[in-house]
């Protein structure tokens, strides 16, 4: 059944696969290449389907890796072409090695992340080991908490990558499963708004055999780290302008985008930052927790790189205590990836709250609004005591 | 397949040079000659895709490039994946929007393409991109400094396959790269050697002809690795052919022909004594490897003579 809504677009229902490539098809891309990976598979399937049933004018390749299937994509970006790939976990750690040629480059790759725990043990459910690992490349890294944002997401990247003041590929983080399989409404925009919103891409140097150039040069000890030092200052420009693309397209379709969501945040003393799918069990067990007067409040980030250090640093005011929860592990660091982050934003800052780290639902274990509780427990303890015991917790594990 | 236009001789090779002098390539290096030549036997627009490699390294030291091509480094095991995808939008943009298409050329070294790069090939090949992916072997890693390769020959010293006192260089055999070529399906697939520079510009030239992936593998000394003059790669490349080392030989459609048929070899040792790699080869501790190089020497050219008479060649 299809309705009209508040916000723009067709009421339907998909998965987060399946809206992904919808959004896909709508952005006429010109050149798919991908490679099977649960739980991304779907997102490819359905792509593979329009290009065979001529309802998407693209070439699906096939490839026999992703390590390959990201280098199509480099090749074909530089072409000029719009460009889409998909992945997951390993896949995602296998294409490593092209993720900072792809951004190095300039290519306006979009790619789908089906979040996915890294090996070993082999398990296909979600953490979000493999989008951090990415976080050093020089991708523009956005994370969808429902099959809703991780439509809208994907549109709203092919314009952030492809805008001229941008140039970076960018990533769609959906967790595994718990977005990608699951079934939700969402409201789609039609084929024309869709254009509307995003036009063709003007390709910015592309390979031209009458205005030949080269691509990836050897680049040694008198100019690489004027490179490096230009790439770093241009993906800290690109800042402002994915923002402004993400208020146009929150005008657009009545579908507020920013790279910082807060929930309840206002008085809280109490504050609790996350990723993906889960903000929704935060925002739930919170809003319960409110009634029983405990102030606490949620920060999810739906960009995660460039990171929103200035939203962050603006948003922690007036918090006694931050829990920082992490879908993933770092061996070795003193916390884990998103912790370091924020910890790093705000050590220059005056007034900042106690941090602590939480360590939950690695490989799909679920996190559930007991676990949330915990977190906010802990966070009140360490409040009234003034001081942290300790950083790094784990929550929903058998110890 | 479009119109094929071949030489007799080398004054017919067009003398436009899209390869720019002042590259770093190593004097006696044959990889210019190779490029040059596919640069000037392939007619129209075109783009170059480069494995890492000497190739790459050489020729392109920022802020300079010797390429008056669109060319395109992306990594080392990739280049087939690379020009797969610039093909793909290639076609898909001329189809939706109008543009130029151009040929898609790959070049890898023996490394970039028999080891690390081997599996992005079968796929490009698999696939059937159109696109010549040509292999400049110069039978091991020279641009990290000389260690062996599945392309390095029997007995070679290589900075991995040393000549030691219980192994003597490599005792494993070369792969064969056009055999797995053609187990693809490709249409054409050929062996070069800069001695024969007709032979060479030919069949560039019936390469880019076909619409599809075909694969060429080129001969090419290293003086570096190889150690020997850097005045004797011509030379050195022609004995490589006349000792049956180097068959030069092409795929094409079906039918399979040696181009230069060696009647009588001359010896192998003529060939390996003109290099520091072989040396010990000529040792009398050292004869079992020798002979397992010859062995296999003789095996290809057996097998390669068997290919071309079903083929309706006459040999001998």
């Amino acid at each position: 059944m299809k309705v009209e809504t508040e916000t723009r677009g067709i009421r339907t229902g998909m998965t987060g696969n399946a809206a992904v490539a919808y959004a896909v098809k709508q952005a006429d891309v010109d050149v798919i290449a991908a490679y099977p990976i649960t739980p991304q598979t779907v997102m490819v399937e359905k792509l593979a389907e329009y290009v065979n049933n001529g309802e998407l004018n693209a070439a699906f390749v096939p490839v026999e890796s992703e390590h390959s299937a990201l280098s199509t994509c480099v090749g074909a970006s530089l072409a000029g072409a719009r460009v889409f790939t998909a992945t997951a976990s390993q896949g995602l750690a296998l294409m490593y090695e092209i993720l900072w040629i792809a951004a190095g480059l300039r290519t306006t790759i979009v790619m789908g992340i089906g979040n996915r725990a890294l090996s070993p043990n082999i398990n296909i459910h979600c953490s979000h080991d493999d989008a951090y690992a990415a976080r050093d490349t020089g991708w523009i890294e956005f994370f969808a908490e429902n099959v809703q944002e991780a439509y809208d997401l994907t549109l709203q990247a092919f314009k952030v990558s492809e805008d001229k003041r941008v140039l970076f590929p960018s990533m769609v983080n959906l967790d595994g499963f718990i977005l990608t399989h699951s079934l939700e409404a969402l409201n789609v925009l039609r084929d024309e708004e869709v254009r509307e919103f995003l036009p063709p891409k003007e390709p910015v140097n592309p390979i031209d055999p009458d205005n030949p150039m080269t691509y990836g040069p050897l680049d040694l000890q008198d100019y690489y780290i004027e490179h490096r030092r230009q790439q770093a200052e241009h993906f800290r420009m690109s800042y402002p302008r994915i923002v402004e693309i993400l208020n146009e397209y929150s005008e657009f379709t009545g579908r507020r985008y920013s790279p910082i969501k807060t929930y309840m945040l206002d008085d809280a003393e109490i504050g609790i930052m996350v990723l993906g799918s889960s903000a929704g069990t935060v925002r739930y067990t919170v809003s319960k927790l409110r009634e029983k007067g405990v102030k606490a409040g949620v920060i999810s980030l739906t960009l995660y790189r460039p990171f929103p250090v200035d939203e962050v640093r603006e948003h922690i005011k007036g918090l006694k205590v931050l829990a920082i929860m992490d879908r993933s592990y770092s061996f070795g660091s003193p916390g884990a990836q998103l912790f370091m982050d924020v910890a790093t934003s705000l050590y220059n800052v005056k007034e900042r709250p106690l941090l602590f780290n939480v360590i939950y639902g690695l490989g799909g274990r679920d996190l559930t609004p007991d676990q949330v509780e915990l977190v906010v427990n802990k966070a009140l303890e360490v409040a009234r005591e003034g001081e942290v015991r300790e950083t790094q917790i784990w929550v929903g594990v058998r110890e | 397949m479009s119109e094929v236009k071949l030489i007799k001789t080398i004054k017919e090779i067009p003398r436009e040079e899209l390869f720019a002098p002042g590259h770093r390539l190593c004097a006696g290096c044959g990889i210019p000659i190779l490029v040059r030549m596919v640069l000037k036997a392939i007619p129209g627009p075109k783009v170059v895709v480069t494995a890492t490699g000497c190739l790459e390294v050489a020729t392109t030291i920022f802020p300079y490039t010797s390429w008056k091509v669109p060319w395109v480094h992306s990594a080392f095991e990739n280049a087939a994946a690379t020009a797969s995808g610039i093909e793909a939008a290639m076609k898909v943009i001329e189809r939706k929007r109008g543009g130029k298409k151009a040929k898609v050329i790959a070049f890898g070294g023996d490394g970039g393409t028999f080891d690390i790069g081997l599996q992005a090939l079968s796929g490009a090949l698999e696939r059937g991109h159109d696109m010549i992916y040509i292999c400049y072997d110069n039978e091991a890693y020279m641009n990290t400094g000389i260690q062996r390769s599945s392309a390095t020959p029997t007995g070679a010293s290589t900075t991995t396959s040393p000549a030691g006192k219980v192994i003597p260089g490599k005792l494993e055999r070369k792969k064969d790269l056009i055999g797995i070529a053609i187990a693809h399906g490709v249409e054409y697939a050929a062996t070069l050697n800069p001695a024969y520079p007709v032979d060479m510009y030919n069949k560039i030239v019936k390469a880019a002809s076909v619409e599809g992936p075909t694969v060429l593998h080129y001969y090419t000394p290293c003086p570096t690795g190889w150690y020997f003059d850097t005045s004797r790669t011509i030379e050195i490349s022609r004995l490589a052919v006349q000792t049956r080392l180097w068959p030069l030989y092409e795929y094409d459609h079906g039918v399979y022909r040696i181009n230069i048929v060696v009647k009588k070899p001359k010896p192998l040792e003529e060939y390996l004594k003109t290099q520091g790699r072989f040396r010990h080869l000529l040792r009398p501790e050292n004869k079992w490897v020798l002979e397992k190089l010859k062995e296999s020497i003789e095996e290809q050219w057996n097998r390669l003579v068997k290919l071309a008479q079903m083929s309706g060649q006459k040999i001998y």
